[in-house]
């Protein structure tokens, strides 16, 4: 089986995967904290439709995805979060442009290969010159992301002290959009358009469930994304199944025990800190610090005025 | 009480602040001198937070004049810490208390950052003076409210404020987290003689701590030792409308002011 890994085109394509891999999984980590995963379902289908006009228009249809998701994800950003029934608006016209790109489809005339492979990935036979293009796409994307990090993950966790910090919290969560949509662009060479949620929020949100500290959480998102990719490139190169159905099923496979045994660790350890904290209990209130967060006491003092 | 060392911290005058056509603050005459704690009171939009942000320059004010140790106010100004109104933080974040806490030392600034143990020993330091030591490496979802706005407090601390500007952080907390945070901030305010802002709608935890008080109503304020300002008098005046201060059960009552 191992021996495919001497063809060059397969070599390319693990190479490609791999870069996506590790913006995918890094991007997912902020997606995942900023509550921005929906847009990991709304970019690529607008993408899709970007994809499949351009393909009409009679060019590459990997610049119609690339504006779509720029467009889509500015959008997104101008659209302030507490705009009621953010999600569903979004979906909803995620869905009418889903349609629009299968219009798009239908009405095109040739060759509809190049638009398939964009709904369902094909990263297999990639080119050398595409190869080279993503990867210098998602390294330049995660240089990004590590220039961003900290004002970013401050910003995410307390938009206000960022902002009294000095921190430029509109422009970066602007930046920060763009740079997502390039990430799913890229995303979706690999696995396609519908599938891109399983590559780049899938090993995040798995990882944040096994760690709660970020630099270990992105790590361990790095490290589940590239070994889904490879698994996934390999399984398909010897087999006549997708790369994108194995990297999903991957995903997917890996996700739901840890969602579902997680309470048991993360429970374990905090009950471990709570004896920890009892042990050094301050002078201050003792009883306090027993409590869990779920319980959120309410201020039991009687006032003359309603302040 | 205050001491007046130095230079004041921070200077109003004639202070007018406006949103549109509304006319939120008007006339605000104040000084805050080095280590003084002022609580600042008022019912829900006097004016409170907008005061913080002029202080902080998210804001800038209509009319007046505005010196935050000696300058004018700006962003990103290190010699000012804030903590805001303390929300419930998202359980999904995944972040340690002490991740939180180290925001402030340097979550401002670009890349990635490198960990390190000079870092470490200043976010231990940190942790160590609101007794946070004990869940330094809890998620924070799993933190009571009282414990997370302590780290809230460690965090505003890390760059050795001048200035300690704290919005509402006793709101949510029952009695015994709330006298927590109270002789906390009083501890750091004594020790670290830092100038403290403590925006508030109930004076009871604070009558014995506080240095001034400040009291916003109708776009009015004024400022003075609690014992003059939380009088039915100076109340009535400000409101424009009669106000009852009573004194009961060893706590005081505003009674008659308007939410």
């Amino acid at each position: 089986m191992l021996n495919i890994l001497q063809y060059s085109f397969i070599q390319n394509t693990f190479l490609a995967g791999s870069c996506v891999a590790v913006v995918a999984a890094v991007a997912g980590y902020f997606m995942v904290v900023r509550g921005l995963t929906f847009a990991g379902h709304a970019l690529p289908n607008i993408g899709f439709a970007g994809a499949a006009g351009a393909v009409l228009l009679g060019i590459d249809p990997v610049i119609g995805l690339y504006i779509f998701t720029i467009g889509a994800a500015i959008s997104i950003g101008l659209l302030s979060k507490e705009v009621n029934e953010r999600d569903t608006s979004i979906g909803i016209i995620m869905t009418f442009a889903l349609g629009i790109g299968i219009l798009f489809l239908s009405l095109y005339s040739g060759y509809a290969e190049r638009v398939y492979s964009i709904l369902f990935g094909q990263i297999v036979g990639i080119s050398q010159l595409d190869v080279l293009i993503t990867a210098i796409s998602s390294l330049l994307t995660l240089g990004m992301f590590l220039a961003l990090f900290r004002p970013l993950l401050f910003s995410s966790f307390d938009q206000e002290v960022a902002l009294a910090r000095g921190v430029p919290v509109r422009l970066l969560a602007m930046i920060f959009l763009i740079l997502i949509a390039i990430t799913v662009s890229l995303s979706v060479q690999v696995v396609g358009a519908l599938l891109v949620f399983t590559l780049l929020v899938g090993p995040a949100a798995t990882a944040i469930r096994i760690v709660q500290r970020p630099l270990w959480t992105i790590v361990i998102a790095i490290i589940l994304g590239v070994a889904y990719t490879w698994l996934g490139i390999f399984f398909a190169a010897n087999s006549n199944w997708p790369v994108s159905f194995y990297i999903a099923t991957l995903s997917f496979g890996v996700y739901l025990p840890v969602r579902l045994l997680s309470p048991v660790w993360i429970g374990r350890r905090a009950r471990k800190i709570a004896a920890a904290r009892q042990q050094t209990a301050t002078s201050l209130s003792p009883a306090g610090d027993q409590e869990q967060s779920k319980t959120m006491p309410s201020t039991e003092r009687v006032q003359g005025s309603s302040h | 009480m205050a001491r007046e060392t130095q230079d004041p911290v921070i200077t109003l005058e004639r202070v007018r602040v406006q949103f549109g056509k509304r006319t939120i603050l008007e006339n605000v005459n104040m000084t805050v001198n080095e280590g003084e704690f002022i609580v600042v009171l008022g019912p829900n939009g006097a004016g409170k937070s907008t005061l913080l942000k002029l202080l902080l320059g998210l804001l800038k004010p209509a009319s007046g004049v505005i010196r935050v140790l000696g300058k004018p106010p700006r962003r990103g100004n290190n010699a000012i810490g804030y903590a805001p109104q303390h929300r419930k933080l998202e359980a999904d974040l995944a972040l340690r208390a002490r991740d939180v806490v180290g925001f402030g030392l340097d979550g401002n600034r670009w890349g990635p950052g490198l960990p390190g143990a000079r870092r470490n020993a200043i976010i231990d330091k940190a942790l160590l003076e609101v007794d946070a030591t004990a869940f330094a490496d809890a998620p924070i979802g799993q933190l009571s409210g009282g414990e997370q706005q302590r780290l809230l407090i460690a965090q505003a601390l890390l760059t050795n404020p001048q200035l300690l500007l704290l919005d509402e952080p006793l709101a949510n907390l029952d009695i015994s987290h709330e006298q927590e945070i109270v002789a906390l901030v009083e501890k750091v305010c004594r020790t670290r003689n830092v100038a403290v802002m403590l925006v508030t709608h109930d004076i009871n935890p604070l009558l014995t701590v506080a240095d001034r008080v400040m009291y916003m109503a109708h776009g009015h304020t004024t400022i003075g030792p609690t014992n003059e300002v939380i009088t039915s008098s100076t109340l009535t005046q400000l409101y424009g409308s009669p106000v009852e201060v009573v004194q009961a059960l060893g706590r005081v009552f505003v009674v008659g002011a308007e939410t």
